[in-house]
């Protein structure tokens, strides 16, 4: 990822802060920076989104072929992720500089979304064991600022939700033979339910607290951090420290208490202790309402929409 | 090809235009608060991005850094997406190698790098969405670009892919032209001195007809320099008037 230098002053002056929940740009451990989503923003793909987080840039393309279903799993569709960490974003991803990166992202998309109860891959079979939808899932990152996991993961939810998959039928034709036949209207198509589609939440150890959405300042003071991705009912579908350092078990596990802040006298914060995975249940669970509510309603203005894309 | 004509009795091609009439362009400059320099820009639908870093110093082995110049580094790539048929791989392959190539050559011309000896000029251009003139778009882009990062350049780059069909020079294709057999010649001008930075065309031609498409293609050019123009002028102003 591109690099930050930051000196032992300012990682003080940022740890002190983040002790006091007050980050350097003024938001809380649990505050997410202004984020804009935009769907439909490429017109030849068959759904796309793009997302600013801060200063983080993201565009997903999802274009669906007809391919043969995997024979462990006759009567699903799949997924296939890419990443591709363009030089935009800084110059060194040039060439194939990018390529690490883009892999290890494309795993941990893999192992978060094409899994059934992340997306309805059942509802992506046409004839079960000889044809179903591939959905070609293409992130294509333009700057970074951190937290790539949470941007791509957003795009990732309003791009399935912007999909339009053709409708077909089976026919066969005059030897026995089955054939795939599109519908000739380009309006009649199927939309996806991404109402499970989770959303990831990266939590990033600073001192012994945590903060969501962590600029790249901030990351280069932390020593390790938990990816978790959070449905809209808060259940937590997958889990992944990243990171040299070590966390606390205490406080990955399960703490079912939260200790009461009280302000003393002095109106600072006393002990504040919250385990990592409820913190991002939390932050997680709280995202979805809003996002869904939004593409909902970008959905609704359907033809009267101005679209803004990079021009705005 | 049957059924699709390119240039109608009545004069209009394919999306409805005039034979000289180029596609709508619109374009953003400062897309980036990271990178030096950044624009987006349209033509049609054909969406390019182009970001500039630099000049910085050298990247990578010191050899390669000019005594008494700037070296001039391009990376050409299109998003997986932005064809109608899904590519595999953004660059690395042969056409990327090239475009880059012509993208390093173009630049070459226009900026002036002998005010930055040693140092590296990064220009890294993105097709998103791929729909004819790729070239083109790309040179326009990369010159918002460049201007954006404040780099001193000797003009304005302009770029226009133009076609020649039944006696006419279509001006600014579009894919559905470019690959119904139109014999396509691409050029990058400087527009006020009428100098040209590169002209590339592979198909066949009549010798005859080369001129007339190379003036058609230098007033395509001239007309592309003048949205650009627009465009900077207009970005200076929101920014100098925020400044205030």
């Amino acid at each position: 990822m591109a690099r930050v230098k930051v000196s032992e002053a300012e990682k003080v002056y940022i740890l002190h802060g983040i002790r006091d929940d007050l980050r350097v740009d003024g938001r809380s451990c649990e505050d997410y920076r202004h984020m804009e989503v935009e769907t439909d923003v490429v017109s030849n793909t068959d759904g796309s989104a793009r997302v600013s987080l801060g200063h983080t840039a993201v565009l997903v393309g999802i274009k669906a072929e007809i391919g043969k279903p995997r024979p462990l799993v006759p009567d699903e569709g799949y997924l296939e992720f890419f990443v591709d960490c363009s030089a935009n974003a800084t110059p060194e991803f040039e060439g194939r500089g990018g390529e690490e990166l883009g892999i290890e992202l494309s795993n941990t998309l893999y192992r978060v979304f094409n899994n059934r109860s992340s997306v309805d891959l059942k509802s992506l079979c046409i004839s079960a064991g000889e044809h179903c939808w591939v959905l070609y899932v293409d992130v294509l990152l333009l700057q970074c600022d951190g937290n790539l996991y949470d941007a791509i993961s957003v795009a990732i939810k309003a791009a399935l939700f912007n999909t339009k998959i053709p409708r077909v039928h089976m026919s066969s034709d005059e030897e026995g033979g089955k054939e795939v036949e599109l519908s000739d209207d380009p309006f009649d198509c199927v939309r996806l339910n991404v109402e499970s589609v989770p959303c990831i939440v990266t939590l990033c150890k600073v001192g012994h607290r945590h903060v969501v959405d962590a600029t790249l300042q901030e990351k280069a003071c932390s020593v390790a951090s938990l990816i978790i991705a959070v449905t809209h009912r808060g259940t937590v579908t997958c889990a992944k420290k990243m990171g040299g350092g070590s966390l606390d078990p205490e406080s990955i596990f399960e703490m079912t208490e939260v200790r009461q802040t009280t302000r003393n006298d002095l109106g600072f914060l006393c002990v504040y202790d919250v385990s990592l995975v409820q913190a991002g249940k939390r932050v997680g669970k709280a995202l979805h309402a809003p996002l869904m509510k939004l593409l909902q309603q970008e959905e609704s203005l359907g033809k009267k929409r101005q679209k803004v894309g990079f021009l705005g | 090809m049957a059924g699709l004509e390119l240039l109608s009795d009545q004069g209009y091609r394919l999306d409805g235009r005039k034979a000289t009439e180029l596609r709508k362009v619109q374009a953003r400059m400062g897309v980036f608060a990271q990178a030096d320099g950044s624009a987006y820009l349209e033509q049609g639908n054909t969406k390019a991005l182009a970001v500039v870093y630099g000049p910085h110093e050298i990247r990578g082995s010191r050899s390669r850094a000019l005594h008494d110049r700037a070296v001039i580094n391009c990376q050409y790539s299109m998003a997986t997406f932005s064809t109608a048929e899904r590519k595999r791989r953004p660059h690395g392959d042969r056409k990327s190698t090239e475009m880059s190539l012509h993208l390093k050559q173009t630049f070459e011309a226009a900026v002036l790098t002998e005010l930055y000896p040693r140092s590296q000029i990064d220009i890294y251009v993105k097709i998103l969405q791929s729909d004819g003139g790729n070239y083109s778009v790309c040179v326009n882009a990369a010159t918002l670009a460049v201007i954006d990062a404040g780099i001193p350049m000797r003009d304005y780059v302009c770029a226009c892919t133009v076609g020649f069909v039944d006696e006419t020079s279509l001006a600014d294709l579009c894919y559905a032209e470019e690959s119904g057999g139109v014999s396509s010649l691409a050029l990058a001008l400087l527009p006020r001195g009428g100098q040209i930075a590169l002209v590339q065309m592979d198909a066949r031609l009549h010798q005859d007809h080369l001129d007339t498409l190379i003036e058609a293609a230098m007033t395509a050019c001239k007309g592309v320099s003048k949205v650009l123009d627009q465009v900077v002028r207009q970005h200076l102003q929101e920014a100098s008037t925020l400044q205030e």
